[in-house]
C-alpha cells in the first residue's frame, strides 16, 4: 500500500467512519469540511509519527502541513526525504 | 421534593375515577416519595402524592384542600418562604390545618386567583384542582429545578413528575421523538416542551398551564429577563456586592428551613464553597458536607473540598469514583435521566446523592445556578473573545488567549493555533447572531449526527437552527450580547440537562433533596440588571460574586481557575474493565434493530475506539450519544429491564472525615 493510500484509508475509517473511497477526495479541507477538529488533528499527528516513524513539531502543525490528504502525502515525504 | 401525579377527565369520563392510573404511575416513583402515596379523586379528576417528608413529617400528607375541600393540591417541591405567607394568610382569616408548606398554595389561590404562584418562592411542580370551577392548574418553578410531564390520551390527561410514571399511567412504551433526539445531539438538551418520548410534553419552566372543559390554555408567568443593552443598574460595585450579599444570605437562610438535618455539596469550587462559608456565617450549626472525588487525579478536586471542609469543621463525606463505577452504573442512570446524555457526568452524581442517603440525610444544598446567573462558564469568555476577533480579524495573537482558558485541559496545550482558531473561528462574520458564544459548542456537538441512520436524518422537518430561532423571545434583540449567551444556557443547558440529568434526577434516584440558592428568583432578578462587567471583569468571571462572598472562603479557592465538572468517558465503557452490555448495546445487530444510526459508521468509530486512538471530544460523545440511545431504546422502548445490566459490584468507596471540633461527630441539625 502507497503512503497516500495508506493515509486515505486511516482518514476515511477513522474520521468519515466508512471505506467508501468516493467520500474523500485527496485535497478535500478536513477543516473546511468538518472532518479533523482541534483535537482529532493530534490523532492525526499520533498516527502520522507512529506509521511513518517521523515526528512533528508543534509549529509544523499548521493547516498547510495537515489540512488534506495531499498536504500530508507532501508534508509527510518531505519529511522522510530530509531524515533519509 | 416528591413524585406527583395525576389523571383529567377531558371528555367521555368513561373509567373515571382514574385510582388505578395514577397508582401505577405513583408506584413508577417510588424512588422520588418513599413515605408512601396517598391520592384524591372524584369524577373527573384524580390526584395522587408519593411523598418525601422534609417539613411536618406528621401531618403533612398530600393532596391537601382548603378549609372547605373545594381546592386540592399536590406539589413535589419546597415553598421556602412559606412561613411569611402564612403568617399573612392567617392575618386575613384563612385557617390551617397542617405545618405544611403546600397549605399556603390553596389558601393564595384564594386570594390571588392563578397569580399565587408570583407569590411563591421555591421549587416546585404544582397540580391544583379548583373542584367548583372544574379547573386544573398544573406550574413548575421559574427555573426548572422540578419537573412535570404530560400527556393527553383516550379523552385523558395524565401528568406526573418523571415520564417512566407517565407511561406507567398510559400503560404503554415510548418511542423516541427523533426531533428531541436531534435537538439533544445540537444544543444537549429538547427545546421548549418537547420531551424524549413522543406525544409526552413538560411543563416548561416558568409556566403555567390551565386546563378548563376541555381547554388547554398554557402561559410564561415567569422568564429570564435582563435590563436592555445601555440601561443596567449603575450603583456602585460595593453597593451591589452588598445587595447580593444580602439576598443570598437571605436565600441560604430560608433554603435551611426543615424538619430533617440539611447538608450540603462540596465541588472545591468557588460556588459551593461560598454557600458552605455563609451557612456556617450566619447558622451556629456545623455544616454536614458531601463530595465527590475521582480516581483519576486531572478530574479530582479533593485537596480543595478537604480545605474547605476543613474550615468548615463539620463532618465530612467523600465518595471516589474510579472509571468503572461509571460503566456499570450508566444503564441506571439513563433509567433516571430517560434521555440519551453526552456526557458520563450524571453517574457520579447519583454516586453522590447516594452518598447522602448512606448517611441518613434527605437535603443538600448545592451551587448550582451560580455560573449561569453571574456568567461564570467558559462559553462565555470565549464569546468575548471571539467577538474581539470578529471586529479585528488581523490581531490572530488574541488566539493565544484561548489556550489559556483551558489549562486544565492537557490535550489543548498542543494543539495548533490554527485549529483552535478554526474551531473557535465558527461564526465570526455574525457576532449580533444570539448563539454567537455557543456556536462551537452546538457545531461540535452536531457532528454526532453524523452517526444518525439515513432515514432518521429523512425524517427530521426541521433543522436545529430553525426550531431555535422559534423558541427565542423578541426582547433578546435589546440585550447584550453577554446577556443573550446567559439566556440561551439559563434556558436550555440547565433546565434541559444540568438541573434534570445531573440535577433532580440523580438525586431524586436516592430520595435526596437538591436546594438551590443561586437560583432564589430574587437572586437571578437582581444579576440581570447587572452590567455585563460585573459578571465578567475582562476575562475575570463571577466577579460580583466573588466580591459579594469573597470573605468567606480560603483564598485559594477563590484566586483558582475555574474547574469545569468533568468526569471519564470512554475509559469507563471500553478497556479490560468494560461492562458487557456495551458489547451488547452497541452489536450491528442491536443498532440495526433499534434503527438509530448507521451501524456501519458506529462498527468504524467502535474499532477507532478499541483501538486506543480516539482521544477526541468528539469521538467521546459520538460514543456516549449512541450507547446512551441505545440504553434508553431497551429500557423505555423495548421495556427491556434494568436487571438486564445489573453487576454484582458496588459503585464508589466512600470515605467519611469526623472534622472534630467540640462535638465534631455528631449531624449537624439546622433550625430556621
Amino acid at each position: 500500500m502507497s503512503m497516500e493510500q495508506k493515509i486515505r484509508k486511516y482518514i476515511l475509517e477513522n474520521y468519515l467512519f466508512t471505506n467508501d473511497e468516493s467520500a474523500l477526495k485527496s485535497d478535500d479541507s478536513f477543516l473546511e469540511k468538518g472532518i479533523v477538529d482541534s483535537t482529532g488533528i493530534l490523532e492525526v499527528i499520533f498516527f502520522l509519527e507512529e506509521e511513518f516513524g517521523i515526528k512533528v513539531s508543534e509549529d509544523e502543525m499548521i493547516p498547510e502541513n495537515l489540512d488534506s490528504v495531499s498536504n500530508i502525502v507532501g508534508f509527510v515525504g518531505k519529511k522522510l526525504s530530509v531524515s533519509a | 421534593m416528591c413524585g406527583i401525579a395525576g389523571v383529567l377527565n377531558l371528555g367521555s369520563g368513561d373509567g373515571f375515577p382514574a385510582v388505578g392510573a395514577v397508582g401505577r404511575m405513583l408506584d413508577r416513583l417510588r424512588h422520588r416519595g418513599p413515605d408512601g402515596p396517598c391520592t384524591y379523586a372524584d369524577a373527573e379528576l384524580a390526584l395522587g402524592h408519593a411523598r418525601l417528608s422534609i417539613i411536618d413529617l406528621a401531618g403533612g400528607r398530600q393532596p391537601i384542600r382548603n378549609e372547605d375541600g373545594s381546592l386540592w393540591v399536590v406539589c413535589n417541591g419546597e415553598i421556602f418562604n412559606y412561613l411569611e405567607l402564612r403568617a399573612d394568610l392567617e392575618a386575613r382569616g384563612h385557617t390551617f390545618y397542617t405545618h405544611s408548606d403546600t397549605e399556603v398554595i390553596p389558601h393564595l389561590y384564594e386570594e390571588h386567583g392563578d397569580d399565587f404562584v408570583q407569590h411563591l418562592n421555591g421549587q416546585f411542580a404544582i397540580a391544583l384542582w379548583d373542584v367548583h370551577r372544574r379547573r386544573l392548574v398544573l406550574v413548575r418553578d421559574r427555573v426548572g429545578i422540578a419537573p412535570l410531564f404530560y400527556a393527553q390520551d383516550g379523552g385523558r390527561l395524565y401528568f406526573a413528575s418523571e415520564i417512566k410514571g407517565l407511561l406507567a399511567g398510559l400503560g404503554r412504551s415510548a418511542t423516541l421523538d427523533l426531533t428531541a433526539l436531534d435537538d439533544i445531539l445540537t444544543f444537549w438538551a429538547p427545546l421548549g416542551a418537547r420531551t424524549t418520548a413522543e406525544g409526552v410534553s413538560q411543563v416548561r419552566p416558568g409556566e403555567r398551564i390551565v386546563i378548563s372543559r376541555g381547554e388547554i390554555a398554557r402561559e410564561l408567568y415567569w422568564t429570564w429577563d435582563y435590563a436592555r443593552d445601555g440601561e443596567h443598574d449603575d450603583a456602585s460595585d460595593e453597593a451591589l456586592a452588598e445587595e447580593l450579599r444580602a439576598l443570598l444570605i437571605d436565600s441560604v437562610r430560608i433554603r435551611l428551613r426543615a424538619d430533617v438535618p440539611v447538608g450540603a455539596y462540596l465541588s472545591g469550587g468557588l460556588d459551593s464553597s461560598a454557600l458552605a462559608g455563609l451557612i456556617s456565617g450566619y447558622t451556629d450549626a456545623r455544616l454536614r458536607t458531601f463530595s465527590l472525588g475521582f480516581e483519576d487525579a486531572a478530574l479530582d478536586e479533593r485537596p480543595y473540598q478537604e480545605a474547605m471542609a476543613r474550615r468548615l469543621g463539620g463532618a465530612h463525606s467523600e465518595v471516589v469514583c474510579a472509571p468503572k463505577d461509571i460503566g456499570t452504573g450508566f444503564p441506571d442512570t439513563i433509567w433516571f435521566t430517560e434521555s440519551p446524555i453526552l456526557r458520563s457526568a450524571p453517574v457520579p452524581m447519583r454516586l453522590l446523592s447516594g452518598l447522602v442517603a448512606e448517611n441518613g440525610h434527605r437535603v443538600v444544598l448545592t451551587g448550582e445556578g451560580a455560573d449561569e446567573v453571574f456568567g461564570g462558564y467558559d462559553i462565555f469568555k470565549e464569546g468575548k473573545i471571539r467577538q474581539f476577533w470578529s471586529r479585528r480579524r488581523d490581531s490572530r495573537w488574541r488566539a493565544l488567549l484561548l489556550r489559556r482558558l483551558y489549562p486544565y485541559l492537557e490535550l489543548s496545550q498542543r494543539q495548533g493555533l490554527s485549529y483552535l482558531q478554526n474551531f473557535f473561528g465558527v461564526g465570526l462574520d455574525d457576532p449580533d447572531a444570539p448563539g454567537f458564544a455557543h456556536l462551537p459548542r452546538w457545531t461540535t456537538t452536531a457532528r454526532c449526527k453524523e452517526f444518525l441512520a439515513a432515514d432518521v436524518k429523512d425524517a427530521l422537518r426541521s433543522t436545529a437552527a430553525d426550531r431555535l430561532a422559534g423558541e427565542l423571545p423578541s426582547a433578546m434583540a435589546g440585550w447584550a450580547p453577554f446577556n443573550r449567551w446567559q439566556y440561551l444556557e439559563a434556558k436550555i443547558l440547565m433546565p434541559g440537562y444540568l438541573l434534570s440529568s445531573q440535577g433532580d434526577r440523580m438525586l431524586m434516584a436516592n430520595s435526596v433533596e437538591g436546594r438551590y440558592p443561586y437560583l432564589d428568583h430574587r437572586v437571578i432578578e437582581l444579576a440581570n440588571r447587572l452590567p455585563p462587567k460585573l459578571k465578567m471583569r475582562v476575562l475575570n468571571e463571577k466577579y460580583i460574586l466573588k466580591r459579594a462572598v469573597g470573605r468567606d472562603i480560603p483564598s485559594q479557592i477563590e484566586r483558582r481557575h475555574k474547574q469545569p465538572y468533568r468526569a471519564p468517558d470512554i475509559p469507563s465503557f471500553m478497556g479490560p474493565d468494560a461492562p458487557e452490555y456495551v458489547t451488547d448495546m452497541l452489536s450491528e445487530q442491536a443498532i440495526r434493530r433499534a434503527g438509530y444510526f448507521d451501524a456501519a459508521r458506529v462498527g468504524w468509530l467502535l474499532k477507532k475506539i478499541r483501538s486506543g486512538r480516539a482521544i477526541g471530544y468528539k469521538d467521546n460523545m459520538a460514543l456516549l450519544a449512541i450507547l446512551s440511545t441505545q440504553v434508553w431504546h431497551h429500557l423505555f422502548a423495548e421495556g427491556g429491564s434494568q436487571r438486564a445490566f445489573r453487576q454484582p459490584s458496588h459503585g464508589g468507596v466512600s470515605i467519611t472525615t469526623e472534622n472534630r471540633n467540640v462535638h465534631g461527630t455528631e449531624n449537624t441539625q439546622i433550625h430556621p
